[in-house]
């Protein structure tokens, strides 16, 4: 019997959609360099530009507000990289930040520019957040009010929980005491609307392989007469905020990508919430001793997620994974490192509720029958592991 | 069809699909020696029940809040432990579940190690219990570090053998490696076992 598949790890990255899968078999053909002036380079260029059509289109932007770059690390890495940049002759954002504000559920890519950022001498505060996962409102008004931030760096929907902040009053409040703004939008574009003009921003970052595009292609929004200092120098591409030459194969499956979300985005979201509530529903009722994580209503819709008391997360996810469902855990034992999920130990959980957490991600090809199917083995392997668990089961004693 | 490879080797999927010897509450398992270690705090704990007879372990049971290697490695151990010697398999290193065992990642190793520790403790349980502490390895040690096991007696000796700052008795016992909480204790200890045996 072939073993049945059920892929509920869309944060972590999407299946190939069909139509981009088809558009990318298409273009394998161009090989053009898009710089070139003939013929093989100006069709690589038309490409391009009809790329970067739909994609500032997409999120609201005008097309020389868009920057592709290799990948929404990249992206996040380059917009705090250069509130370090020194030159005279670039930016020289080096001479006016002082300070940069972030919070503790950022991605790592964040997380860790940031740090850098303290290395090279500028001061970073790192924003607590609820239990839900919201950022604390007082403190970042309180940081902002003493003056001196540059730049404000907030994700518009957590990867792990799937919280979603009020990004476009973070925003305001930002420009309201000179600071630039930025976020990461990697897990929001495509599955919430997105409107930069609305939101105000000066820099956002989104991602394809998010998306149902491939790997390896993201794009960092720049607002215009926004400074601007690339990561990557030596290229007039991207209009010298990018060099290297493009990857145009992947900017044609990030245009495909978002061209198909704006067909499909709308009524996925009503589907998944559906399956959201059933899974949750299903759990809730099958399993003792369990806690959702994340906001129950400022949510992705396709993010769920769990923790499981006195069950180790990376046990769960292997014996899911035997059953041929995939799914991630914030157990410090999947990660290789030795701590658990930083974005659930910010929200207060403690080490158990970190460990035993389990992130159920839904998408576009998620069905009915693999939620059901998920609720049918989901309290066999939490009890198998209890049943073995030091953790579970004698807390009388 | 091939099937892609398994995050570890054929034997610790096997071992972690299939463990053997753990406990179930309702057989009632009768246990000579028992040991815990580790902590939830750190993301992983382990209890080894023994049964002894003659000097020999005779049976054994165990429990774990753990990940796949701890379940995998303490199955190995459960079923290498029958049949040996208390004193054989007090001396059992992770190293030897490890070739029983294949592999397992590198990062996956310190997971493994919890079996073999709650086992010394359960041997050293039986000791105490049975009338014979003299044989109690670490007798009256203290652990320090609950997520690494370590005790005051084996910081005493990381001191004699020439650690001198936190960070080289990290190095030396890795205590202080995983929830870092016992920092100011192990400080404190490094200091006074300093003072004891080096100024006079």
């Amino acid at each position: 019997m072939k073993k049945r598949k059920v892929y509920l790890d869309n944060n972590a990255t999407t299946p190939l959609h069909p139509e981009v899968k088809k558009a990318l078999i298409e273009a394998m053909e161009v090989f053009g360099n898009p710089s070139s002036m003939h013929e093989f380079g100006r069709e690589a260029k038309a490409l391009l530009d009809s790329a970067r059509e739909k994609v500032s289109s997409f999120i609201g932007a005008n097309t020389d507000e868009v920057v592709f770059v290799g990948s929404g690390s990249e992206a996040n890495n380059t917009v705090l990289s250069m509130m370090a940049c020194p030159s005279k002759h670039c930016c020289n954002f080096q001479s006016v930040s002082k300070k940069i504000i972030t919070t503790k559920i950022e991605h790592p890519c964040v997380f860790e520019a940031a740090k850098c950022l303290r290395d090279r001498g500028i001061e970073v505060e790192f924003l607590d957040v609820d239990e839900y996962g919201i950022v604390n409102l007082q403190q970042y008004k309180d940081i902002l009010s003493k003056g001196g931030v540059s730049l404000v760096s907030i994700m518009m929907a957590n990867n792990e929980i799937g919280t979603i902040q009020d990004i476009k009053a973070l925003c305001h409040l930002a420009h309201k005491h000179g600071a630039l703004f930025h976020t990461d939008a990697v897990q929001a574009v495509g599955k919430i609307p997105i409107d930069v003009n609305d939101l105000n921003v000066d820099f956002l970052t989104l991602s394809a392989h998010k998306i149902y595009g491939p790997k390896g292609i993201g794009a960092l929004y720049v607002k215009k007469g926004i400074n601007f200092c690339p990561l990557i120098r030596g290229g007039h591409q991207e209009k010298g905020r990018r060099a290297g030459t493009e990857n145009v194969l992947g900017i044609i499956g990030l245009g495909k990508a978002v061209e198909m979300r704006t067909k499909e985005m709308q009524g996925e979201e009503k589907r998944l919430l559906k399956f959201k509530d059933l899974l949750k529903k299903g759990i809730a009722k099958n399993i003792p001793d369990i806690r959702f994580n994340g906001h129950p209503e400022d949510c992705l819709a396709g993010t769920v997620n769990v923790s499981f008391f006195g069950a180790e997360g990376e046990a769960i996810l292997l014996y899911l994974d035997m059953e041929g469902i995939s799914v991630s855990t914030g157990s410090a034992c999947s990660s290789g490192s030795l701590d658990p999920s930083h974005v659930l130990l910010a929200t207060g959980a403690g080490a158990e509720q970190a460990h035993g957490s389990i992130r159920v991600s839904l998408g576009r090809e998620t069905t009915e029958e693999d939620i059901k199917y998920l609720i049918d083995v989901f309290p066999k392997v939490i009890d198998k592991i209890r049943q073995m668990s030091t953790a579970y089961g004698k807390k009388d004693k | 069809m091939m099937e892609p490879n398994w995050v570890y080797t054929e034997k610790v999927k096997e071992h972690f699909m299939h463990p053997r010897n753990v406990l179930k509450d309702e057989e009632g398992f009768k246990a000579d020696g028992e040991g815990m270690v580790g902590n939830i705090k750190c993301g992983d704990q382990m209890m080894m029940l023994i049964k002894v007879k003659d000097g020999v372990i005779v049976d054994c049971r165990w429990k774990t809040y753990g990940c796949a290697s701890a379940i995998a490695s303490t199955s190995v151990l459960s079923e290498m432990i029958k049949g040996m010697s208390l004193e054989k398999a007090f001396l059992l290193t992770p190293k030897e579940i490890m070739k029983q065992l294949g592999s397992l990642p590198e990062h996956k190793i310190h997971c493994s190690v919890l079996g073999d520790k709650a086992l010394r403790a359960a041997i050293n349980d039986y000791y105490q219990k049975n009338g014979m502490a003299g044989k109690v390895q670490k007798e009256g040690a203290k652990i320090i570090c609950q997520c690494m096991n370590v005790t005051d007696h084996e910081i005493e000796d990381a001191v004699l053998e020439g650690a001198r700052t936190y960070y080289e008795l990290q190095e030396r016992t890795k205590l202080g490696t995983v929830c870092g909480q016992c920092e100011i204790p192990a400080k404190e200890l490094l200091e006074k076992y300093i003072k004891e045996h080096f100024n006079s």
